[in-house]
């Protein structure tokens, strides 16, 4: 491999992953769930809109993940599937998807952990089975759909940077 | 690993300051940062040290633009220097699509500036990536300085380039930002390839943006 494989999802990819978080967010009574990918970019975000700076807190997620990775590793685990902040008020729980995007969840005392917990385990595999289709597709060979997604536009990269 | 996501037309990519302690990765950021119009970045984010040294990342998100009715947002960040950083300077490597080397030009910080860029080559190819196929350019900063090492002699030691064997490529290149240079040629029968390079005075601000729009530009040409 050259480098780090782009990936893509079309908008029916996305409803399927808004119905998803939308009907885990209703069943755990959460205020807001984010998909961040493991590169730190915000995939999507459903709920009650975040009050902070969305692309600042992915990235910040996606290197507390890679690092707590690590500290799996250091103390003889393979990973740490899922992770909890609990605060005072707020919490969040983080969990796995399919190795490549974490499912970040912010919560309240409308809810509980083990509530979040149970129905999170429900939901990302779910979002398990989305992303492992999305991939597979992605795989598939050049007619995957990113691949070009500025075919002929060098011109217009030209300009861009004058 | 650059992310096309079509239901909000955005290119997403990462783009990844690399280099020894002290050598300006950081700067470049900042100088970015206070230049461009705040429509167009997000916020900077820094996990330092109390002495303001990098001690996970720094990330700046900038938009460059829109081609095809794509929105190109890049994710700057950079890397700690030091050296007993490794682990945390590795995972910032994941899924990187462009890589900016910044060299500090001064002579006594020529073997810092060696360790770093094998421990780039090191990193990288733990995950699987391939430096010399992935946009790569060195940065070589604080030109400014009396103690700054010529060109020819940073070259030598940080760009000395890699063989190239696929015959497609064998044709020589021209470097675009030096006369007289060039990127791909024909050294004693073997065919040699070398990062694009370019100067800067980071504290100034000169070569940032130059070297920013370098890089970004040959990330979104691997998409073209």
């Amino acid at each position: 491999m050259a480098g780090a494989a782009s990936w893509s999802f079309s908008e029916n990819d996305f409803k399927q992953i808004q119905q998803h978080l939308q009907a885990f967010l209703r069943d755990s009574n959460a205020r807001c769930a984010l998909l961040v990918d493991r590169t730190g970019q915000l995939v999507a975000t459903v709920g009650d809109p975040p009050q902070f700076d969305a692309t600042a807190f992915a990235s910040l997620t996606a290197a507390d993940f890679s690092a707590n990775d690590q500290l799996a590793k250091m103390i003889g685990e393979h990973e740490f599937a899922s992770l909890v902040h609990q605060g005072e008020k707020e919490s969040m729980f983080l969990a796995d998807v399919a190795k490549r995007v974490i499912l970040v969840v912010l919560f309240d005392q409308r809810t509980t952990l083990g509530l979040v917990k149970l129905k999170g385990k429900g939901a990302v595999e779910k979002l398990n089975k989305v992303f492992a289709e999305m991939f597979n597709r992605v795989g598939a060979g050049p007619a995957a759909p990113e691949k070009g997604v500025l075919e002929g536009a060098e011109d217009e990269i030209d300009k861009l940077f004058g | 690993m650059s992310m096309i996501n079509y239901a909000s037309r955005e290119i997403n990519c990462k783009l990844v300051y690399y280099g020894p302690g002290l050598g300006g990765k950081t700067t470049n950021l900042e100088h970015i940062y206070g230049k461009v119009s705040p429509n167009t970045r997000g916020k900077m984010i820094s996990l330092a040290t109390e002495t303001e040294r990098t001690l996970f990342f720094d990330f700046l998100p900038v938009d460059l633009g829109t081609i095809r009715g794509f929105k190109t947002r890049f994710h700057l960040y950079t890397v700690p220097g030091q050296v007993y950083y490794n682990a945390s300077r590795k995972l910032i490597l994941k899924g990187v699509d462009g890589i900016v080397f910044v060299a500090d030009s001064q002579i006594e910080r020529m073997e810092a500036n060696v360790e770093s860029m094998q421990n780039l080559y090191d990193n990288m190819s733990e995950y699987g990536y391939d430096l010399t196929k992935i946009p790569f350019i060195i940065q070589y900063n604080k030109r400014d300085l009396p103690n700054a090492a010529p060109i020819r002699d940073l070259q030598a030691s940080l760009n000395p380039g890699w063989p190239i064997e696929d015959g497609a490529q064998q044709k020589v290149t021209p470097d675009p930002t030096h006369a007289g240079e060039n990127l791909i040629e024909r050294i004693d029968n073997q065919w040699v390839g070398r990062a694009p390079y370019l100067e800067a005075v980071a504290v100034r601000g000169d070569g940032v943006f130059d070297t920013l729009k370098t890089v970004s530009k040959l990330v979104l040409k691997t998409l073209s």
